[in-house]
């Protein structure tokens, strides 16, 4: 099959998609994006958390066929050109990325928040990023990065 | 053939800072921008898809096995059995143990048997199924207890079912004391979980040999491993390390390594590999599960006469690195504490439960929980507060470990107990609580009534680097040349940057070496000389320490174009400078168009090995010590836990990166955590339970309390600018802190981690 998507912004066309691919996957190795991360497939880490029509989405847990015409953001679009999203920019200055493979969910997770709750709590924070496994950081310095993150929007 | 698409990247962001300083990983942003390639985004125009077969079973003989149907599959290039391995099919980290697919014996769930390429990996998938095994199963051995006495169980190899037995004798192993407190304690099976799946890319080359690209923690072992197996020499075999996911000690056997290269060699065309989630529960090996019985007496006044035990390590189907498991559990099983009597012994042994390896905190990780619950019960037993009965038995610089080798660097143990019993406590709860901070969260199964709070400590000491008389060194290629009129320096080593900082370790050294500013990282591979594995918590030690010495030499290099003496001259912000401070030289202009370039070894100072009688001798570089005390809440009627704080203090020798310690605390008190309440590959039969991370838990943000981390920086020194090794620590001593404030709430005695709601209510 095929499925036109329109990904960050341009508009995409992904031939001979078979039936039961993800989204992930057309995303990952069809079309040449890799910045979503394949950590579970079952929708469990949340590694691969796009934006599908404006909303957060586990891409692996997305039909291929099922975005047919529809709109996805992934990390890749999150910046514009060479400037950093401020979520992006705190996360590498407050240390936030150690082997950074949940990062790009993380992202997109904590830009969806940031959008909605421009000054979120601790707890907001910690509900808001629940579905997102880090092995790494113990979180402490991800909070810091969405802490910052907020403030630096804030006087954007 | 060329390299792939999305090869792994030379790293130059520059951001300057040295030794001491905490500057931004290089890495970062293009992490942050989705750009870095992991090993599982590597891609190859023409590549095939590679996938395992597994054996669904603990224990069976394969009476059959017929690959045709599968190979007969439109997309389906290659099916591939034992019979396929062209050179030795069999490999281990300590003993050669294990077959790189199954011949006729399959010795736990998940052994793989077959491998194939396709066109796509659902393909592959498919065409899995239509292999033809037959299997006659037998009966698993699942018991590591009977495995290591009972000579009547069979023997899963050759050798029997004793991988490793220590025993330890210090002083008069039969004392007496006043207060002797006794208790079994038992450790579940912890998955390291990394989020990076088991993957990469084999190239075919020209010259018959091929280039793999992957996830590791130590190229070299690898490369040996694989062209070993694959019939090739070394040189044939090379190695790139692409982005690593994690690793936790998880990526130091062989997953898809042998397989993906002869699936390349076979059909001439690159074969990726990169595991599910289910299958990476399979692939890897896991932290070793353990039965410990301890006894310790004591004086009334609260002093060690002695520790006795018995240490059981169930090392699963094949060895990996259960003699290590065994070494290390048993030299350091009676904890940071000073016991003049010691009687310990501790096996490894087979079952036909999953395989155990490394993970972090190897081989501590299960006598620290015992030794400090034993410590709590003895605390108790005199009416005398924890805190102060680890302070009062606490190790110091000049006390003699149980090995009878003498700590001849700092160990401020005392030190770090009282610096967290100094911390404030969290305040005591009052009135109305947000119901998402209470145990059970916004499931909303309490409002506060029947849930009890308590205040547990954990301490630990831990080894650093290899152990027991191997020769564990590192190697750095450095070279200076002006690019851009600016004098920038390369550094080149096989250590694994496996998500923990040793990139922008590396650029901080050469920075601080050589007097720059500019730096990068060149991507880690085998045509540099070995590194050791990125485990053990060695590599700023050890690869820290070549790449010091290789800038080092660098800088004499220099000297020597010059023609002045080395004597009293130094690096300093691109200029050679003599020791009044005079500039000698502009160093690019000096370097024109000849680079500079050295490589350098760094070697350890000599271990030894332990006398298998007595276990006595100096069988370890050096020692790290962290201790944590944390505060729970529980709902005792639903046997919830809700770790309130979460606070550590450890001692890193010297703060390199003081940020990045600091974070690395943080991440491995989480996986304390994890262990001490919610992590555990369940096993019933050999088979397991809970393959996802839907039933495999790991702590998510909402279960991580916040931290406050005291770094403490007493130099060792024997170490390169004095580092103590960090990564490893703050994973063991979180586990029993939060098991004894448990203990404390409930007054339970909880002999078994992960503590589980039942465990708590008793239903
Ligand atoms: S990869 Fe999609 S949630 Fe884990
Ligand atoms: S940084 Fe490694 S999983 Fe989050």
């Amino acid at each position: 099959m095929r499925v036109n998507v329109t990904v960050n912004g341009e508009h995409r066309q992904a031939d001979n998609v078979w039936e039961g691919e993800s989204l992930l996957y057309v995303l990952r190795e069809r079309l040449g994006l890799p910045g979503s991360k394949n950590a579970c497939e079952q929708g469990e880490c949340g590694s691969c958390t796009v934006y599908l029509d404006g909303v957060p989405a586990c891409a692996c847990l997305v039909a291929a066929g099922q975005t047919e015409g529809r709109e996805v953001v992934t990390v890749e679009g999150l910046a514009s050109g060479d400037d950093l999203d401020p979520v992006q920019e705190s996360f590498v200055e407050q240390g936030a990325v150690q082997c950074g493979f949940c990062t790009p969910g993380l992202l997109v997770a904590a830009h969806d928040l940031i959008e909605r709750v421009p000054d979120p709590s601790d707890v907001e924070i910690r509900e808001a990023l629940a579905g997102n496994l880090c092995r790494c950081t113990g979180y402490e310095k991800i909070l810091d990065a969405v802490r910052d993150a907020a403030a630096k929007k804030a006087v954007r | 053939m060329s390299a792939p698409a999305r090869s792994p990247q030379e790293l130059h962001d520059t951001i300057a800072g040295g030794i001491g300083e905490s500057p931004l990983r290089p890495d970062g942003t293009l992490k942050v921008r989705g750009e870095f390639a992991y090993s599982s985004d590597l891609w190859h125009e023409d590549m095939l898809w590679g996938a395992t077969l597994r054996s669904p079973h603990p224990h069976a003989r394969i009476v059959r096995l017929d690959v045709s149907r599968a190979l007969a599959q439109p997309g389906v290039h290659a099916v591939l059995t034992h019979e396929d391995v062209p050179g030795e099919n069999v490999y281990g980290l300590k003993y050669q143990d294990t077959p790189a697919l199954a011949a006729d014996l399959v010795r736990y769930q998940g052994e793989p048997i077959a491998i194939l390429a396709a066109d796509h990996p659902e393909i592959a998938r498919q065409a899995l199924k239509e292999i033809v095994v037959e299997y006659d199963v037998l009966e698993p051995i699942t018991d590591p207890e009977r495995a290591a006495h009972d000579d009547t169980l069979k023997k899963l190899h050759p050798g029997g079912n004793v991988v490793r037995h220590q025993r330890i004798v210090k002083g008069d192993p039969a004392a007496t004391a006043d207060v002797v407190v006794s208790g079994v304690y038992e450790i579940g099976m912890q998955d390291q979980a990394f989020l990076g799946p088991e993957s990469g890319l084999a190239v075919p080359a020209e010259d018959g040999g091929v280039d793999l690209y992957l996830a590791t923690q130590w190229l070299h072992v690898d490369q040996c491993q694989t062209a070993k197996a694959l019939g090739l020499p070394l040189e044939k075999v090379r190695l790139t390390l692409s982005g690593v996911g994690g690793a936790f000690g998880g990526r130091e056997d062989l997953s898809m390594q042998i397989h993906s290269c002869m699936l390349a060699l076979r059909t001439g065309r690159p074969v990726k590999m990169s595991y599910n989630r289910l299958e990476s529960f399979f692939g890897h090996v896991h932290r070793h599960p353990a039965k410990m019985y301890y006894e310790h007496g004591a004086t009334r006044d609260g002093k060690l006469v002695y520790v006795r035990a018995k240490l059981y390590f169930d090392g699963g189907a094949y060895a990996s690195k259960t003699p290590v498991v065994v070494g290390n559990g048993t030299t350091l099983s009676v904890g940071p504490y000073d016991v003049p009597n010691a009687h310990i012994e501790g096996w490894g042994v087979y079952t036909n439960n999953p395989t155990c390896g490394a993970m972090r905190g190897l081989g501590a990780v299960q006598p620290t929980y015992a030794y400090e619950s034993q410590m709590d019960k003895l605390a108790s037993a005199l009416d005398m507060d924890p805190a102060e009965l680890r302070i009062r038995n606490a190790l110091s610089e000049g006390s003699t470990v149980v090995t009878g080798q003498v700590v001849d660097f700092p160990a401020p143990v005392a030190e770090l107990v009282q610096r967290l019993r100094d911390l404030p406590l969290p305040p005591e709860p009052t009135g109305e609580r947000d119901i998402r901070e209470l145990p059970g969260g916004a499931s909303n199964t309490t409002h506060g009534e029947g849930v009890v709070r308590g205040v547990g400590y954990g301490v630990t000491i831990k080894n650093i680097s290899y152990a027991e008389g191997l020769d564990d060194y590192s190697t750095a290629r450095v070279r200076l040349e002006v690019l851009g009129g600016e004098a920038v320096a390369m550094v080149h080593t096989a250590a694994a940057e496996v998500g923990q900082g040793l990139v922008t370790l590396q650029q901080q050294i050469a920075r601080t070496e050589l007097g720059l500013t500019r730096v990068s990282v060149h991507p880690a591979d085998t045509s540099v000389g070995d590194a050791g594995s990125s485990s053990a918590s060695r590599q700023t030690y050890v690869t820290g320490g070549a790449v010091r010495n290789a800038c080092r030499a660098v800088a004499e290099a220099v000297y020597a174009r010059l023609g002045v003496p080395s004597e009293g001259m130094s690096l300093v912000g691109g200029k050679v400078v003599a020791a009044d401070g005079e500039v000698v030289a502009d160093l690019a202009e000096l370097l024109g168009e000849t680079a500079i370039e050295e490589t350098r070894e760094f070697h350890h100072r000599p271990t030894y090995p332990l006398d298998p009688e007595t276990g006595q001798g100096d069988a370890h570089v050096q020692y790290g010590f962290s201790a944590h005390r944390a505060v729970v809440d529980v709902d005792l009627d639903l046997g919830l836990v809700k770790v309130v704080q979460l606070d550590c203090a450890q001692d890193v020798g010297k703060a390199m990166n003081p940020d990045a310690v600091v974070a690395q605390i943080q991440g491995g008190s989480a996986q304390g955590l994890g262990l001490a309440v919610m992590e555990e590959i369940l096993v019933e039969d050999g088979k397991v339970r809970n393959p996802s991370f839907t039933d495999y838990l790991i702590p998510t943000i909402l279960d991580m309390p916040p931290m406050r981390v005291d770094v403490l920086e007493r130099p060792d020194p024997h170490a390169p600018y004095g580092v103590r090794g960090v990564g490893e620590p703050p994973t063991i001593s979180a586990t029993p802190a939060i098991a004894n404030a448990i203990r404390a709430a409930t007054g339970l005695e909880l002999p078994r981690v992960p503590i589980r709601p039942e465990h708590i209510t008793g239903v």
